[in-house]
């Protein structure tokens, strides 16, 4: 039974504070003393980069992860969870990005409502399925769900989905509910369902930690903002109305780096992108990528840049528009098309898109070309090698041997491995999705040098959510915000200020 | 750091040391077990399910698994002595007719797990079952021999012809006179054609990566649903020829016989993950596992164990296999492919 007689006097009040968080991983320093406070009827919006340490944050919240240092306060009780469990029944409830996590999904909607009652203890031994449906109608009913209880959840839709794993950590009664991008697979409209969810929850008493990328959520639903980079708080917004814009600036750093970059106009033209549209009711986007040129495509999640990697890979169909390579119309089916063609992609996500952890360094580097490295379907074992020494030592890749299995590499090494997989042989196009995602400075320098001493004779797309990235790399940056193309700078005195207005489309909103 | 390399050692060698020291042992106590015709005993009992073995580790390297490889076989089994006995075909017809056989099978399959998103165990457990109905359905459930009576009152004019039992019966002349069997002779041949292809040519390689890593094998270029059809067509294939070997020592369309092939098979292919430590599906393992099997059991049977056991002696070796290559390899971590 959901009973929600939260006391207004609670409201505004501290429920949950954390001091001096401290967590590493190894030698890597994820979290370095984040301090933060929770208030009764709430929403903070906790805004970062990839890799700044929000999700590290959630999982020591949750339960998932101890921390090395700091402290963690709910109401006035030291609050210290050692399982998920832990963190539940101290009323800390977490709904994770990734949705089916948190339903199950050959079940149907009412017994999802109601699983934490069936692993009770004390709860009968068998399942009385009417009085079932009825408890679950009410929590139903409080929320706002309309679909039918006895609904297999697997045949609803996404946002429903969402919103029963929201209902089921409401059955919990949290004092605080975390929110991991909610709204990450739903609609305008399905999130403004989930709006209005929120705002009842916050007029409740409930503090809610609200996870988001999303220009649009936080405008709607933050009452504050805080935003992480590098492990730690980079910024605090609570003056209304709230400055999206330092928001921005604070989560993405600006600091200019001390690459140098000689820009580079470039030769010919070779990739020409037409009059794509990437997403739907977005306006359609033309590009051109230059011989010897490195063009960095930047933007924040959903904002289309993935998906024109994609396009040019031949993983997606534009919607219409057209591409054109060295002036002959190009379109791709499949990467095979792409690879016949001369594009080369290194795709973002390595761990699931481009590592075979079952391979070793040779094996993994030469794998898109092994027809250049055998006869007759033979492989020819030495050459593999020798070519794969080569890479090694031109990117730099620390390794014992190329007979290293991959997964003994630290994550900068293995990017390494992956992008120096699409140098071995030459290419019209070089695509490298996110190339900078979970490596360190030292790596992404080495892998940018690469890029840029190798750049002639091709053109080369970086696609970067980092702003810092982009500006070390690029000779050309190209903002995307949602779907539409909102700017192009040439990278030598960057406006940052009128950049990072691009990336989050705050130019667009005033 | 010595503790750790003999971990590698033991992961590395120690399958086949432990095969090495069961062949001593038994040569030692069981008078007659290190004779050539033992051998030929022991090769000849393994050959038809390590030919199946063969199969089912191609699909077990993409990360598959084919459960219909026993109903395939025992299908060519009733198909060859269809066509002989009743249809009347020559040798090489009925042989062709069950290779074809063979690959449309692993076609289905493939098109079933590829396009119809079927889960691979399950279409494969449903082209077992239908096979296993279907060779019933000419014969009305009878066995299928010479001279047998028609359900029309006829007798069958048709005859196993001698070219066909050739490819179960023949034996060749090593070192003692009729030595090895034909069987024997294409399982190794199988072998290694298998085992070029799988570790040797760009191919194989392929096949690897599909199985470790579906989706970085398709964004670099591989046709993922082509290299797994073709998987599951050779595992068809090879069962096909593991049936044809059968039904050509047996003379007859058994329709009782080959119950055991699936379970021994695939027992062999998953035993051969612990051969050399390699931790995944191998031909070379694969025919390892085969041997160790029947040499263990050729030997028991020699030391007068009964042959009820025999079942309980095979489960006992791939619990152990399986504890090697699962809670020892992934003591030593991730590896690599050398």
């Amino acid at each position: 039974m959901l009973t929600l007689n939260i006391l207004g006097s609670e409201l505004n009040m501290k429920t949950c504070e954390i001091k001096g968080l401290n967590k590493s991983f190894g030698r890597n320093h994820v979290l370095r003393g984040i301090d933060l406070e929770l208030h009764a009827g709430e929403v903070v919006v906790l805004m970062g980069a990839n890799g700044a340490g929000k999700s590290t944050l959630v999982k020591v919240l949750c339960g998932f992860h101890t921390a090395d240092a700091g402290s963690m306060m709910l109401g006035d009780e030291e609050y210290e969870p050692l399982d998920a469990a832990a963190a539940i029944a101290r009323g800390v409830v977490t709904v994770h990005q990734s949705i089916d996590d948190g339903v199950i999904p050959d079940l149907d909607v009412a017994t999802n409502l109601m699983l934490n009652r069936l692993t009770e203890p004390g709860a009968g031994l068998m399942v009385r399925d009417r009085a079932l449906r009825a408890e679950a109608q009410k929590i139903a009913d409080t929320m706002g769900l309309t679909m039918d209880v006895r609904a297999r959840v697997a045949d609803l839709s996404v946002a429903d989905r969402q919103m029963i794993a929201i209902a089921r950590a409401m059955a919990y009664q949290p004092k605080v509910l975390i929110l991991d991008e909610p709204t990450s697979s739903l609609s305008a409209s399905e999130a403004e369902r989930l709006f209005n969810v929120l705002d009842r929850l916050r007029a409740q008493g409930v503090a809610i930690l609200y996870i988001s990328h999303r220009m649009s959520d936080i405008r709607r639903i933050a009452d504050r903002i805080v935003c992480m980079r590098d492990g730690e708080i980079s910024g605090v917004f609570d003056q209304s109305p709230l400055d999206l814009d330092s928001a921005v600036t604070a989560m993405l750093g600006h600091s200019m780096t001390d690459v140098e970059i000689a820009v580079q106009s470039g030769g010919a033209p070779i990739l020409e992108i037409d009059q794509i549209i990437l997403q739907d009711g977005s306006a359609p986007v033309s590009l051109t990528a230059a011989d010897g040129e490195i063009v960095a495509v930047t933007g924040l999640l959903g904002s289309g840049k993935s998906r024109l990697a994609d396009i040019i890979f031949g993983l997606h169909a534009p919607q219409s528009g057209s591409l054109s390579i060295d002036g002959h119309p190009y379109a791709p089916e499949a990467p095979a098309d792409a690879v016949a063609a001369g594009v080369f992609m290194s795709s973002k996500d390595r761990s699931t898109n481009a590592v075979i952890p079952d391979f070793d360094i040779a094996n993994n580097m030469t794998l898109p070309f092994l027809r250049s490295f055998s006869h007759l379907s033979v492989l020819d074992q030495r050459a593999q090698r020798t070519a794969a020494n080569d890479m090694i030592r031109q990117i730099g890749v620390v390794c014992q041997s190329n007979r290293d299995g991959i997964g003994t590499l630290s994550g900068g090494n293995q990017q390494k491995v992956m992008i120096s997989r699409w140098l071995l042989e030459d290419c019209r196009v070089l695509l490298l999705d996110e190339p900078f995602q979970g490596v360190d400075i030292g790596a992404r320098r080495d892998i940018g040098d690469h890029i840029r001493g190798s750049a002639k004779g091709r053109a080369t797309l970086v696609f970067a959510a980092e702003l810092d990235e982009a500006l070390e790399i690029a000779d050309r940056i190209v903002v995307l915000n949602e779907g539409t193309l909102a700017g192009i700078h040439e990278n030598s005195n960057v406006d940052l200020e009128a950049l990072i207005a691009q990336v989050s489309g705050a130019d667009r909103a005033q | 750091m010595n503790s750790n390399n003999l971990l590698n050692f033991a992961i590395r060698f120690g399958f086949l040391i432990l095969l090495f020291g069961l062949v001593l042992y038994f040569s030692i106590s069981a008078n007659g077990f290190a004779s050539p015709r033992s051998a030929a005993f022991i090769l000849q009992s393994v050959s038809i399910t390590g030919i199946l073995a063969l199969g089912v580790t191609c699909t077990l390297v993409v990360d598959g698994f084919d459960l219909s490889i026993g109903s395939v076989a025992t299908t060519a089994l009733m198909l060859s002595a269809y066509a002989m006995v009743i249809l009347e075909l020559s040798a090489f017809s009925a042989v062709l007719l069950c290779l074809l056989m063979g690959a449309v099978v692993g076609l289905i399959n493939g098109l079933l797990i590829v396009k119809c998103k079927v889960p691979d165990l399950l279409a494969t457990l449903g082209m077992m079952f239908l096979l296993i109905g279907l060779q019933r359905i000419p014969t009305q459930g009878n066995s299928i021999a010479t001279g047998m009576r028609l359900p029309d009152g006829s007798t069958a004019e048709g005859t196993f012809s001698a070219a066909f039992l050739w490819l179960g019966r023949h034996r060749f002349d090593m070192f003692v006179e009729k030595l090895v069997p034909m069987p024997v002779v294409i399982f190794l041949i199988t072998a290694l054609v298998i085992w070029i292809f799988l570790e040797l040519t760009r191919h194989g390689r392929l096949m690897y990566a599909i199985g470790s890593n579906e989706r970085a094998a398709a964004l670099v270029g591989a046709n993922v649903n082509r290299y797994k059809i073709a998987a599951y067509m050779i595992s068809g294939v090879t069962a096909s020829i593991g049936g044809i070997l059968l039904a050509a020592r047996l003379g007859r369309g058994d329709i009782a016989s080959g119950n055991n092939l699936l379970l021994d098979s695939v027992a062999a292919a998953l035993i051969g993950f612990a051969v050399l430590g390699a931790a995944r599906a191998n031909a070379f393992g694969t025919a390892i596992g085969a041997l160790f099997v029947g040499i263990l059991l050729q030997g028991l049977t020699m030391m007068n164990a009964p042959y009820y056991t025999q079942d309980f002696v095979k489960g006992a070796v791939l619990v152990l296999a399986l504890v090697f290559t699962f809670y020892l390899s992934a003591k030593r971590g991730a590896g690599g492919k050398s």
